[in-house]
C-alpha cells in the first residue's frame, strides 16, 4: 500500500504541475456536461413547469414516467444514441457518431428527465401555495409558468447541479456514443476508466480525486452567485 | 459573464464538431483494446499523421465489437486479431480486403503459487486440463473479442467446456483485457492475455507469466477497409492511404521499433 500512496502523489504532481492533455480532457468534460445541463434546462423547466400546472388527462401517468426516467441507464441511452446516430441509423447521415455534439446528446437524455421531474416537483409546491393570488389576478394556469420559474429558480438552480451531476460523472454512455478518441472525445470519465484498465490505479484515482474537486468547484460556484442573486433580491423587495 | 462563457463554447465546439471542411481530414478506426492499451498505436500514429494531415481516430473495442461497429459503417478502417473473423467479415462484403499486419502472441498468467502446476509448459491445452482438473479460479474475457475466441478455441482442443463451471471457478468478466486482468489480479486466477497488454499492464500483483511460446498462441492482427460500397460514407482515400502506410515499410518498421522496458511487443509481417 505504501507504493499505491507515492504512485498516488506522484500522480497528482504530475497533473497539477501542467499537464497539457490533461487540463484539455478537463475543459473537454465541462463544455460537454455544461452545454448539455443548458439545453436539458431549456427543455427540462418548461416541460416539468407545464406538467405542474397543466391538467390533463395521462398527466400522473406522465410524471411517473418521467420520474423513472431519472433512473435510466446510462449504458442503455448510449445504446439508444449510437443505434440512432450510427451510419446505418436513421441519423447517420448527420456524421455526428464519435464527436462531442453525440456525447452532449446522450448526457441531454439523461439529464432532462431529472431537470424536468424536479422542476415539476418545485413549481407543484408555488402552484399550490399561489393559486388565489393568481387566481385573483386573473391569471391563467399556463401563463403563470414563468412568474412561478422566476420564484423558483434558487430551487431549480439546485436541480441543474443535480443534471450536472449526473452529466459530468457519467462514462457509460459517453464511452459507446464519444468512443473515447485521444483528443477528441476523451473525457475525464473515460480517461479514468482507460487508465483503470491499464492497470494504473494510481493514476485512475488521482484523476478520480480531480473529477470531485472540479464538481466541487461547480458546486461551489453556484453556490456563491446564487446566495448573492439571493441578497440582491431581497435588497430589491 | 455567462453569455460570453457560452458564446466562447458554441465556437469552440463549432471547431470541434464543424463541418467537414477539408474532404477525409480524419479516419475513424475501430481497433482493440490491445493495440491502444499497449502504447502502440499512440507510438506510431503521429508518424502517419504528420506525413498525410490526416488524423487518426481511434475507437478500442473488443475485436467482436469492433467488427460489429464496422458493420454498421461506424469506422473506416478496422484494425483487429481474429482472422477468422476478419475472413467473415470480407467474405459478407463489409470489408474490401484484409492484409496481414503484424503479430505478437497470448500468454498463459497465473499466481506465482501456480495450484495447477503449469509454470514453465508450452503446451497450452495441457495447462488448461491441469487448471480444469484441480478447479483453480480463471478469469475469461467472455465477450467475443479477439483473446476470447483464442482462449475457446484452446478449450475446445482440451475437450472440456469450461462455461459448464461459469460462476464458480471459471469467471466470465465481460469485459476489456485490462480490467479482465485486475479481476485477475484480485482473486488469484488464471488468465490468458495477448503478451503486449500483459507487458504494459501496472496492476499485476501476485500473477506472472506461467505458460508462453506455444506455436497455438500465436496473434495475428489484420487490417481492412471498411466497404465503401456497403457505406458510401466511409473515407475510403485517406482510409487505404493509412493500410498502405501500415502495411508499407514506414508503419512495419514503426511498429518494429516500438518497445516496452526494452521488450518488442509486436512483429510486423505484412507481406
Amino acid at each position: 500500500m505504501q507504493s499505491f500512496a507515492s504512485e498516488f502523489n506522484q500522480a497528482i504532481t504530475l497533473i497539477f504541475l501542467g499537464d497539457s492533455e490533461l487540463w484539455a480532457i478537463v475543459l473537454l468534460s465541462l463544455q460537454v456536461s455544461i452545454f448539455a445541463v443548458l439545453i436539458s434546462a431549456l427543455i427540462g423547466m418548461p416541460v416539468g413547469a407545464a406538467l405542474a400546472v397543466a391538467r390533463f388527462p395521462g398527466r400522473r401517468v406522465l410524471i411517473v414516467l418521467m420520474n423513472a426516467l431519472m433512473g435510466f441507464p446510462p449504458v442503455v441511452v448510449g445504446l439508444l444514441v449510437y443505434l440512432t446516430l450510427s451510419r446505418s441509423g436513421p441519423l447517420g447521415v448527420l456524421e455526428l457518431l464519435y464527436t462531442p455534439t453525440a456525447m452532449i446528446i446522450a448526457q441531454v437524455v439523461l439529464v432532462t428527465p431529472i431537470v424536468a421531474a424536479l422542476t415539476r416537483q418545485v413549481v407543484e409546491m408555488l402552484a399550490e401555495e399561489y393559486s388565489e393570488q393568481l387566481r385573483s389576478l386573473g391569471v391563467s394556469r399556463l401563463a403563470s409558468v414563468p412568474v412561478l420559474l422566476w420564484d423558483a429558480r434558487i430551487a431549480l438552480v439546485t436541480a441543474l447541479l443535480a443534471g450536472f451531476g449526473r452529466a459530468i460523472a457519467e462514462v457509460g454512455a459517453v464511452i459507446i456514443v464519444g468512443g473515447n478518441i485521444n483528443h477528441v472525445t476523451r473525457v475525464m470519465t473515460t480517461t479514468i476508466a482507460l487508465e483503470t484498465s491499464k492497470g494504473n490505479l494510481a493514476l485512475a484515482l488521482a484523476l478520480g480525486a480531480i473529477l470531485i474537486g472540479i464538481a466541487v468547484a461547480v458546486n461551489a460556484m453556484v453556490s456563491a452567485l446564487s446566495l448573492r442573486a439571493e441578497e440582491e433580491g431581497l435588497r430589491h423587495a | 459573464m455567462i453569455r460570453n462563457f457560452v458564446r466562447v463554447n458554441l465556437v469552440a465546439l463549432g471547431l470541434l464538431v464543424g463541418p467537414a471542411t477539408a474532404e477525409e481530414s480524419f479516419i475513424v478506426v475501430q481497433s482493440t483494446t490491445s493495440t491502444q492499451n499497449s502504447g502502440l498505436l499512440d507510438y506510431i500514429l503521429p508518424g502517419f499523421e504528420a506525413e498525410t494531415g490526416i488524423d487518426v481516430r481511434v475507437v478500442a473495442v473488443g475485436t467482436g465489437q469492433a467488427i460489429r461497429n464496422a458493420v454498421n459503417g461506424d469506422g473506416d478502417v478496422l484494425l483487429v486479431h481474429s482472422k477468422q473473423a476478419e475472413d467473415q467479415f470480407v467474405a459478407d462484403g463489409w470489408g474490401v480486403e484484409r492484409f496481414d499486419v503484424m503479430y505478437n502472441d497470448f500468454v498463459l498468467v497465473g499466481p506465482k503459487s501456480d495450484p495447477a502446476k503449469v509454470k514453465g509448459s508450452t503446451d497450452i491445452v495441457a495447462a488448461l486440463t491441469a487448471v480444469w482438473d484441480t478447479q483453480t479460479p480463471f478469469a475469461s474475457r467472455g465477450d467475443d473479442s479477439g483473446t476470447h475466441k483464442a482462449e475457446m478455441q484452446h478449450w475446445q482442443a482440451t475437450g472440456i467446456d469450461p462455461t459448464n463451471a461459469s460462476g464458480e471457478w471459471y469467471r466470465e468478466t465481460g469485459s476489456g483485457m485490462g480490467a479482465t486482468l485486475n479481476v485477475a489480479s484480485g482473486m488469484d486466477a488464471y488468465v490468458m492475455t495477448d503478451r503486449a497488454t500483459w507487458l504494459s499492464f501496472g496492476n499485476r500483483g501476485n500473477l506472472e507469466v506461467l505458460v508462453e511460446r506455444d506455436p497455438r498462441l500465436f496473434n495475428q492482427y489484420g487490417v481492412i477497409l471498411v466497404s465503401p460500397e456497403k457505406h458510401p460514407g466511409v473515407r475510403s482515400a485517406a482510409g487505404q492511404r493509412f493500410i498502405d502506410w501500415l502495411t508499407g515499410p514506414d508503419g512495419q518498421t514503426a511498429i518494429e521499433s516500438y518497445k516496452l522496458d526494452g521488450q518488442q511487443l509486436f512483429f510486423p509481417n505484412a507481406k
